[in-house]
């Protein structure tokens, strides 16, 4: 039973997480101290959902086919996006990393939840988790061999915790036998994962 | 910008009550300046409806694994690179 006085519709849902109920709290707050209108809510929500991995894929496509473009991507990435009509997103600086022979870079943030979502769109679940925020940057190899992704001991692992404004975003390493894909092909080969980097982008399809 | 990058650094032990975004598992370590990256709007007086004036450097520095977890003998090396703010940063010994 509610004990207050104003009127609105009963909050409580039996069903709805505690987490949903305090976001719902929050939002009403926002709205009702005047920060927020319902229609920034939800047009901030629309975009989030809007965003896909699809665009990252160009970004990493056009870097495997273009030298001077990766070059370019390695040294500012929100200038790369926004040459691809990409959003970056409102996030002041976003740092492409490369993965070589000899660099395997994985990405993680281990206060909350930052990702490139204006690139790669909302993280998956398992990014939000407390066990891979916890484990990744404590045991990197061991989590990335449950991801079925073994990296040799010649390759130095770098996992990096996205603490503060940059968002990170790996440039994974071309795979072997598509030097006859198109850029439209090989962007359908870069995974959301491969750019987290815990995998490696699809395989070619055989010909 | 007081690093450069290359420099190695230690990061404050102290503890701090209110928002920050320097995770504990890398405070009282010895990492290295990776990259410095720019100014951004301190993230602790923010958390609270301030300006966050006057911007602070950050930087992304890193750690061996074994430096971050000592005990953890079994584990494979790794490093870790964390953005970090200036005034979290002191001089290594």
């Amino acid at each position: 039973m509610s004990e207050h006085d104003h009127d609105h519709t009963p909050i409580a849902n039996r069903d709805e997480p505690a987490a949903a109920l305090r976001a719902r709290a929050l939002e009403e707050l926002l709205v009702q101290k005047g920060v927020l209108r319902p229609q920034e809510i939800r047009a901030g929500i629309d975009w989030l959902v809007s965003r896909t991995p699809a665009d990252g894929a160009r970004l990493v496509a056009r870097a495997w086919v273009e030298p001077e473009f990766k070059r370019r991507l390695l040294a500012d990435a929100r200038s790369a996006a926004l040459e691809l009509g990409l959003d970056p997103g409102p996030s002041p600086v976003v740092v492409a990393l490369e993965n070589t022979e000899t660099v395997h870079h994985m990405i993680v943030c281990t206060l909350c939840s930052c990702y490139p979502r204006a690139l790669l769109g909302p993280p998956p679940a398992w990014y939000k988790s407390l066990p891979y925020r916890s484990r990744a940057v404590s045991d990197a190899r061991g989590v990335l061999a449950e991801f079925g992704l073994r990296i040799g001991d010649d390759v130095e692992v770098r996992v990096v915790d996205s603490t503060a404004d940059i968002r990170y975003l790996v440039i994974p390493r071309r795979p072997r036998g598509t030097d006859d894909l198109s850029e439209v092909q090989l962007a359908a080969l870069v995974t959301r994962d491969s750019m987290i980097g815990v995998a490696q982008p699809a395989a070619p399809a055989l010909a | 910008m007081t690093y450069r990058v290359g420099e190695p650094v230690a990061v404050a032990g102290r503890a701090h009550s209110g928002h920050h975004r320097t995770p504990s598992y890398i405070k009282g370590k010895t990492g290295r300046i990776e990259r410095v990256h720019a100014l951004f709007r301190n993230p602790e007086t923010r958390a609270y409806g301030d300006d966050g004036l006057p911007e602070v450097p950050l930087y992304l520095v890193s750690f061996a694994r074994s430096e971050l977890w000592p005990d953890a003998r079994d584990v494979a090396e790794h490093r870790v690179f964390v953005d970090v703010f200036e005034h979290w940063l002191e001089d290594a010994k």
